[in-house]
């Protein structure tokens, strides 16, 4: 039966894409982009203060309270301040690992790092939140293991300083940023790995043979080649650090991070406006990171 | 030379390092199933005082989540299904031709897995209210299925650019009409990749919480019956219990995944 249909859309190629691309596109128009478009447009509505009810008129006021008001704009500076920062953490801690799957490792040891890298990456993101809070409690095995190894004075001084400590590890900014780490490594790690081995291995015995040493090598031959893969990993922890609202609310200290914000706002607070307008923040942050990534080459690093 | 042999071999530091990695990344997830055994069920005590398995009795006896956890299998069928259909089209139809326009609708198909999952949530809940549509199991469902599409559509189009073009025009030469080439030689190539695409998709749609959280309404999928958990203190070593239950049904399709697309990787070259 399906013979003659097959028969006759060969050859005919444009009817037979488009026959294809049919009702993917139709799903992804119909549910994803009208209601990126309903959001888009929630957050050109205001909330009436009175009443407490969306006025469905095309106004800037929504905008305007994100920009003006400090304690909105502090929300939006702490969520970036903290993309950053995981980013360049992920970077550094991503590459030593990398750098071995990619150059170091055998056919087998290398299969055996891609399974270790993408298991954990692929293991229930709550469970592994929910293993941070027990890791970093008061009396978890991060402040045991500090105390066995003497260092319980050192987590004392960490935890008091001021801003990024708190009462535990797992009620402070320090302890949060490391499970921000912790979370997207793999998604540094991969894109990484797949940029470093494509540096060809001449170019660094040819680095060595013209005399420089091992660290002028690092910065000067693998660090412009790795660097679109840098950039693609980037994208992905900057990208999910600005998003997340979970991480957060579990782990963390009181600060409002956005995705908290956004959730609070459409929820309790009912307030779809101003959520969909902090919503906003992170599509045009990363919109301007995609843009900045693209003239790195990051995209032919996935 | 010392610096050659450096960049060839691994020192002992490279090692270490690249292993405290892997112990970094995987540690946590020992951490959970050691806590599912602990006698303490108060704190956080470590180490843990004495072993038991205790809790996993009472956590199998809690009808609520033996509810989220038949709620969330139900919710990754379908949507696993219906990603399934629908990447697999979006990848036979973009994986080798160039027409105008193909970039924006290749942007498009990466879009939900690009942007922050709160905006998807977000942005689905809006749409929802907009035209008035009561959440329950449907929305829950096709907010899955619109990023796991995505992971369905990676995958297949990614086996479909590694097939060499000139199999197709084989199958042709050698008078295959279009279906016989379709069922004879690109299926059996897209097979492995179509089951491995859906056992992640699977596995995604079955740990979701945050799209789920906006499109849920009511309803309890098991992630969203954990969060809950979190906040609890005092069934803690429930949550502990079916954190170590969520590793095992995730894992298994993750593992199968990883397999399928190995071993075809190791056919191609």
């Amino acid at each position: 039966m399906l013979r003659p249909v097959a028969t006759f859309l060969h050859g005919r190629n444009a009817f037979y894409v488009s026959l294809l691309l049919l009702p993917p596109l139709l799903w992804l128009g119909t549910v994803y982009l009208a209601s990126l478009f309903a959001l888009l447009t929630q957050s050109f509505y205001a909330i009436d203060e009175f009443t407490a009810r969306i006025v469905p008129e095309f106004t800037l006021k929504t905008y305007g309270q994100l920009f003006t008001q400090p304690a909105n704009v502090d929300i939006v500076l702490r969520t970036v301040f903290m993309a950053v920062a995981v980013t360049a953490a992920a970077a550094v801690v991503a590459f030593p690992l990398a750098n071995y799957m990619a150059r170091h490792a055998g056919p087998k040891m290398k299969a055996l790092c891609y399974v270790g890298v993408m298991l954990p990456m692929w293991t229930s993101y709550l469970v592994k939140v929910y293993a941070w809070r027990l890791i970093l409690a008061k009396q978890g095995i991060a402040s045991w293991a500090m105390t066995s190894l003497g260092l319980g004075g050192a987590l004392d001084t960490l935890l008091a300083t001021p801003v990024v400590g708190g009462p535990s590890l797992a009620s402070s900014y320090i302890g949060m940023f490391i499970v921000f780490v912790y979370m997207w490594l793999p998604f540094m790690i991969l894109p990484l790995a797949a940029a470093l081995e494509r540096v060809p291995g001449s170019l660094l015995q040819a680095s060595a043979d013209l005399g420089a040493r091992p660290g002028q090598t690092f910065r000067n031959v693998v660090l412009p080649l790795a660097l679109p893969g840098l950039a693609a990993g980037s994208v992905f922890t900057f990208s999910l650090t600005l998003g997340d609202y979970i991480i957060p609310s579990v782990v963390g200290a009181p600060g409002y991070f956005i995705g908290m914000m956004v959730y609070q706002q459409q929820g309790t607070a009912g307030n779809m406006p101003l959520a969909a307008a902090f919503s906003v923040v992170p599509i045009v942050l990363i919109a301007v990171y995609l843009a900045l990534a693209k003239r790195l080459g990051a995209f032919d690093a996935l | 030379m010392r610096s050659r042999r450096d960049w060839s071999r691994a020192s002992l530091g490279q090692r270490l390092a690249a292993a405290a990695g892997l112990v970094f990344l995987h540690a946590p997830v020992w951490v959970i199933v050691l806590y599912a055994f602990t006698t303490e069920d108060r704190t956080y005590q470590f180490p843990p005082p004495g072993l038991t398995l205790h809790w996993f009795e009472v956590a199998f006896a809690r009808s609520d989540m033996w509810a989220a956890m038949r709620l969330s299998l139900l919710v990754a069928l379908a949507a696993t299904a219906l990603a399934l259909v629908l990447g697999t089209l979006a990848a036979f139809a973009l994986a080798r031709r160039e027409f105008a326009g193909k970039e924006s609708i290749t942007l498009l198909f990466v879009l939900p897995i690009a942007l922050p999952g709160i905006i998807t949530g977000l942005a689905l809940l809006a749409g929802m209210r907009t035209i008035g549509l009561e959440p329950g199991f449907w929305t829950i469902v096709a907010g899955h299925a619109t990023f796991c599409l995505v992971i369905v559509y990676n995958n297949v189009v990614a086996r479909l650019r590694r097939m060499p073009a000139s199999w197709v025009e084989a199958s042709m030469d050698l008078g295959a009409d279009g279906f016989q080439t379709f069922r004879y030689v690109l299926l059996p190539q897209v097979a492995s990749a179509l089951l491995a695409g859906g056992m992640l998709a699977f596995a995604l749609s079955f740990d979701e919480i945050i799209v789920t959280l906006f499109t849920a309404g009511h309803q309890q999928t098991l992630p969203i019956w954990f969060y809950g958990e979190l906040f609890r203190p005092r069934e803690r070593p429930i949550t502990n219990v079916v954190a170590v239950v969520v590793i095992l049904v995730t894992l298994v399709p993750i593992l199968l995944a990883y397999y399928l697309t190995r071993t075809d990787e190791k056919g191609d070259t």
